[in-house]
């Protein structure tokens, strides 16, 4: 082969190697998904939901439901808000033995004179509890429409697992919620409007 | 490193001597830096007393490196040059050699490790807290919850004194020891107790950190993260938003005190009559006097950042001055404003202000300016509203 | 006629060799520029003006903190200087420059008579004209420059106005340009060295740029992955960043440090390739340990790809994540030290002299040693609590940037400008230049060592007064730095671009090695035409 013939060769295939890359850049969102699910750090994936019978592996996995009474966890609730509505926990902590199952409730109220759509999303410190906190109910990822006024109070109602670390005995169950299709907010006082607010409900 | 630290001094004092228009002739701030601190803050927690002898160690270790390393070629550079003659050796590799120099810098590194692996581990531990408090971040300034622990369910929100902040925009601030640190609602501890500290923000990722007590966390939004400390001795601690952020990053400072755990007792208990006094004031009826005076305060802390002191519009911000919200008799739509934001949140919501304020600063837009309507609204009315 | 820019090869002496007939004149030579020698010189000459660009603002960053209040700018603007600064010199200004010199040398240090693909040669320089306008105009946009800092954080990007979106595509084409040109490079080294010229007998800066476009293939289109999501994030109603859509914050940096850090060794590898060819020469003296300099420089690029979230430890990962990034870090600096050793063994027992790219080269190693210290410190998790995001971290990067890559290419400047023009620059002036260059460099910096462990924060547009001395000497030291290097220009790159200087030999230095010392000073326009017949070595060539 001419040099002319090895040279587009090797182009061809350093070109390959350069979109491969682009590729696997965008790879590395579902790869990241996985990563923070396998070692429990964040659960990102919508499609988590923890419904009594559903056959959810993680039920299925924690059958050790022996209560260790030995280790009392205490579990505190945060809420944040990222909207114009109420919402906040009915207890601000808990105390529990892994192995025990426990139920709290949230509140959430829409003070708005419009129907607000929400979801929350639910976050853990320390990260590493995140693994062995088995929520049996959770009202995380749903889309909830509430009419103008409306009070609804969800339970989450979990189990923590005994495997937990030996070092961690707080833990901290923080729910944001947020308006379905809603943004990062305008900075206050910005001379822009920063990005087009494109339709249907992104 | 003495001489040079000297030699700085001394340069720096006589450039301060031939163009500085103003003396900064301020003082070291305890718990915040020290005029041309040379290293970190003095430790006020064991995690912090670790950070500095560790950076003690590397650095004395890589000076020590550093000097050996450079002694070689500079001696170098002296005695094998070609205008004393030297004739140029022939080598030009050695296996051994750079066997030796790659595993001996190897196993240093791992011997720098080792400590620094303890204090990672100590650093992340923030089991058994006795206090948890949740710091959220917002554009731009801090928001304290506590959460667990003596003194739950305070909460309240710290800015930058706005006095600074007008401080900096005039391009000639006064001597401050605290310029920039200062806020008007400092963070509340008690001593020698471990206390954790939840982040998280309401917008964009900004950073929670103090110095003295070795912490930094960032806050991002839609989550939460966590960190501890416990300090070791009261006092004021200081720190800095150390995310990039947006415009006013420089100006949302942290202000930690504390303090002994009768006097955290009294401040618990003095917030705690504050809050239910917040409860109490709705049923207090209030005079126009009354409600545009405290109102008056209410906006300077709170509104005038954007709205002005003019209360003019500017770009996108509202004017208040003439406004048909504020002028409308029907005060209803101004306090949902204020309860809940408005266009997106660009005008933020301020619920978490007491109805008292709420009433008394939106009486002020009405009576302030050119706004003559005699109209107020009652800590009554923005209750009413919250429901 | 000035010199570097005569295609007859004519100037201060007139060498008759590879002559060649119609070669393009005026405009058409360079807008239509396929020799390399020229594109070399359109990348310096424009890195160059991106360097004074970057520089402007970054004095104009520095007279807003030489001292507390806001005396020029409003914060958003401040950030805005911040943010252009490191988006143009890091793609402006270092790497397009880096470019410039591995287009002069390359094909001239491995025999071949041009790049492989000459005419992508030159969309890959053309490109980076419209990129640069589109990044520097946008100041001129509604809201201004973007004001995320180079990083360019989610969620903190989608609150920026259109000039985020301008530049993301600027970023695009950058990385188009860059991504061409590395393909460019890699098969021009792998398929056209001379007979003879066995990869492990090819020059430093050859080896160390074959690496250097591995890596720039590698994640440049990782960047371009992580900038395109911002833009969908921001218009298109994807959610990779946004927590509401299930998104997280956090993977954005994740995305983004795995392209940036090796980003950064892409920026210094090239500089340890010149720095490799500069040492032997003046030591008169072969670089010492030639297996061992391309073994650990393959290391340090393995390595890059394991430890970018070393600028995230305070993210919130978990202790494991800590601990590894820590180490690998750590490990980093196990090669880089190889090479400064061997550096130095090569000075040992030579025969040095030290005109202005040896004193450059030795500046290079002393005051880039300074900054891998540093990153061995910020390396330490815990150390990193305290220094995350503040004036440590930005004296560390401007000492192994600044006094690292841009010493370097100082360094190759005066070390291969005769080649490039045919003439000798002024010694006297390069002296000054280096002395003075040095000296403002260290008084910029060093204080910032000190701001960073005192807790100064970056990105600030106003800070606590007790930071006062140190900033206001940081800033006397910026402005002496930029006119050192508006000296650099007029008084000793324009003289020799015009042909006043010396008449240049064809080896100008006495320890040179290579096959670049093999043809004329000004180099011909066309060399190599024909493979050359080399020695043993493949340092000269036979008849």
């Amino acid at each position: 082969m001419g040099l002319r013939q090895n040279n587009l060769l090797m182009l061809r295939k350093l070109a390959v190697v350069a979109l491969g890359m682009f590729l696997f850049g965008y790879a590395l969102v579902p790869i990241y998904k996985h990563i923070c699910e396998m070692t429990g750090i964040n659960i990102l994936a919508l499609g988590e939901k923890e419904l009594p019978g559903s056959g959810n592996a993680r039920l299925a996995k924690s059958d050790n439901t022996q209560v260790d009474t030995s280790r009392t966890i205490t579990v505190e609730f945060d809420a944040n808000s990222r909207g114009p509505w109420q919402f906040k926990p009915a207890q601000s902590s808990v105390q529990v033995h892994p192995g025990e199952m426990a139920t709290v409730m949230y509140e959430f109220q829409n003070v708005q004179d419009r129907a607000i759509s929400a979801q929350a999303i639910p976050s853990y410190a320390p990260t590493e509890a995140a693994s062995h906190f088995n929520k049996m109910e959770c009202f995380c990822f749903n889309q909830y429409t509430l009419a103008p006024g409306e009070k609804k109070q969800w339970p989450v109602v979990f189990v923590i697992d005994p495997k937990l670390s030996k070092s961690v005995n707080t833990i901290t169950l923080s729910y944001t919620f947020f308006e379905v299709g809603s943004k990062t907010p305008v900075a206050p006082g910005s001379k822009v409007s920063a990005v087009s607010v494109s339709g249907e409900g992104v | 490193m003495i001489n040079l630290h000297t030699n700085l001094k001394t340069a720096s004092i006589g450039l301060m001597a031939l163009g500085a228009t103003a003396a900064w002739a301020v003082n070291d701030l305890p718990g915040g830096p020290a005029v041309n601190q040379l290293n970190l803050h003095p430790p006020a927690t064991l995690i912090a007393q670790e950070q500095v002898w560790l950076h003690w160690f590397m650095l004395i270790i890589c000076t020590v490196i550093f000097v050996a390393v450079f002694g070689v070629m500079f001696y170098s550079i002296w005695k094998h040059r070609k205008s004393q003659g030297h004739k140029p050796a022939s080598f030009h590799e050695s296996a051994r050699v750079e066997i030796a120099w790659t595993v001996v810098p190897f196993i240093i590194v791992i011997l720098m490790a080792l400590p620094a692996t303890k204090a990672v581990v100590a650093s992340k531990d923030t089991s058994n807290a006795e206090l948890t408090i949740k710091a959220t971040g917002y554009q731009w300034k801090w928001g304290y919850d506590y959460i667990n622990g003596e003194g739950e369910g305070i909460n309240f929100i710290s800015s930058l004194d706005q006095q600074q902040r007008a401080m900096s925009d005039s391009g000639k601030p006064e001597p401050t020891d605290d310029y920039l640190l200062k806020v008007d609602n400092p963070l509340v501890v008690p001593v020698g107790k471990k206390i954790r500290i939840i982040t998280t923000s309401n917008d964009v990722i900004h950073s929670f950190a103090i110095n003295s007590f070795g912490i930094k966390q960032d806050a991002i939004p839609g989550f939460v993260r966590d960190t501890w400390f416990r300090a070791e001795y009261v006092g004021d601690f200081r720190g800095q938003c150390q995310e990039l952020c947006g415009k006013e990053h420089a100006y949302m400072p942290i202000h930690v005190k504390v303090v002994s755990p009768e006097d955290y007792t009294a401040w618990v208990a003095e917030q705690n009559k504050k809050l239910a006094a917040k409860q109490d004031d709705p049923s207090k009826v209030w005079t126009l006097a009354e409600l545009t005076a405290r109102g008056s305060k209410v906006y300077e802390a709170n509104c005038q950042a954007c709205h002005q002191a003019t209360g003019k519009a500017m770009g996108p911000i509202k004017g208040l001055d003439g406004a048909a919200v504020v002028l409308n008799a029907d005060s209803s739509k101004q306090i949902n404003v204020l309860l809940n934001g408005q266009n997106n949140l660009t005008m933020p919501a301020w619920r978490q202000l007491s109805d008292t304020d709420i009433a008394a600063v939106i009486s002020f837009t009405k009576n302030n300016w050119s706004n003559k309507t005699g109209q107020i609204v009652q800590p009554a009315d923005v209750l009413a509203a919250r429901q | 006629m000035s010199a570097v820019l005569d295609p007859h090869g004519h100037g201060a002496s007139d060498h008759g060799h590879d002559d060649h007939h119609g070669a393009p004149h005026g405009w058409r030579r360079w807008v239509y520029a396929t020799n390399h020698k020229d594109i070399g010189t359109l990348y310096l000459l424009f890195a160059f003006t991106m360097l004074i660009i970057g520089g402007v603002l970054a004095l104009l960053i520095r007279a807003e903190l030489f001292q507390p209040g806001l005396q020029l700018v409003n914060p958003e603007l401040f950030n805005q200087f911040t943010t252009m600064h490191g988006l143009i010199m890091v793609f402006g200004a270092i790497m397009p420059a880096f470019v410039g010199f591995a287009n002069w040398m390359v094909p001239l240090q491995i025999g071949a008579s041009d790049m492989a693909f000459a005419r992508m040669n030159n969309f890959s320089f053309w490109l980076m004209i419209p990129a640069s306008l589109m990044l520097a105009g946008s100041f001129f946009m509604p809201g201004g420059a973007p004001a995320t800092g180079w990083t360019m954080y989610a969620p903190l990007t989608l609150q920026m106005g259109p000039s985020m979106d301008a530049s993301i595509l600027a970023l695009h084409l950058l990385g188009a340009s860059s991504i061409m040109g590395s393909i460019n490079i890699i098969v021009t080294i792998l398929n056209m060295r001379a007979p003879g010229m066995t990869l492990m007998k090819m020059p430093m800066f050859v080896w160390t740029w074959l690496i250097t476009a591995y890596l720039l293939i590698a994640v440049m289109p990782v960047l371009a992955g992580a900038i395109t999501m911002v833009l969908t994030d921001r218009h298109f109603g994807t959610t990779f960043f946004n927590p509401a859509g299930g998104g997280d914050p956090v993977m954005f940096q994740h995305i983004f440090w795995f392209f940036g850090h090796p980003e950064v060794y892409i920026m210094i590898l090239p500089a340890f390739g010149i720095i490799s060819q500069i040492v032997p020469a003046f030591s008169r003296k072969r670089l010492f340990g030639y297996a061992s300099m391309v073994y650990a420089t393959s290391s340090i690029a393995i390595l890059s790809f394991i430890v970018w979230a070393h600028h995230m430890y305070t993210t919130g990962m978990p202790v494991t994540g800590q601990l590894f990034f820590m180490y690998a870090t750590m490990l980093i600096s196990v090669p880089t030290g190889v090479k400064v050793f061997n550096w130095i063994a090569t000075m040992w027992k030579g025969s040095m002299t030290f005109e202005t790219p040896m004193l450059f080269a030795v500046g290079f190693i002393f005051v880039f040693t300074m900054g891998g210290f540093t990153g061995l410190i910020l390396s330490m998790a815990p150390i990193d609590l305290q220094l995350q995001d503040g004036y440590y971290v930005v004296a560390h990067f401007h000492y192994v940037l600044v006094a690292g890559s841009l010493f370097t290419m100082f360094a190759g400047y005066y070390y291969w400008s005769p080649k490039w023009t045919g003439v000798m620059y002024n010694e006297a002036r390069g002296k000054i230049h280096f002395w003075w260059t040095l000296i403002s460099f260290n008084v910029t910096f060093f204080p910032m060592h000190f701001l960073g462990l005192a807790g100064m924060p970056r990105r600030y547009a106003d800070y606590p007064m007790q930071f006062a001395d140190f900033n206001a000497l940081a800033s006397v030291g910026a402005f002496a730095f930029g006119i050192a290097q508006v000296y650099f220009f007029i008084y000793i790159v324009l003289p020799t671009m015009r042909g006043q200087g010396e008449p240049a030999p064809q080896r100008p230095w006495e320890g040179a090695e290579g096959l670049e010392w093999e043809v004329p000073s000004p180099a011909p326009f066309h060399t190599f035409e024909n493979p050359p017949k080399l020695n043993a070595d493949a340092t000269r060539i036979v008849a």
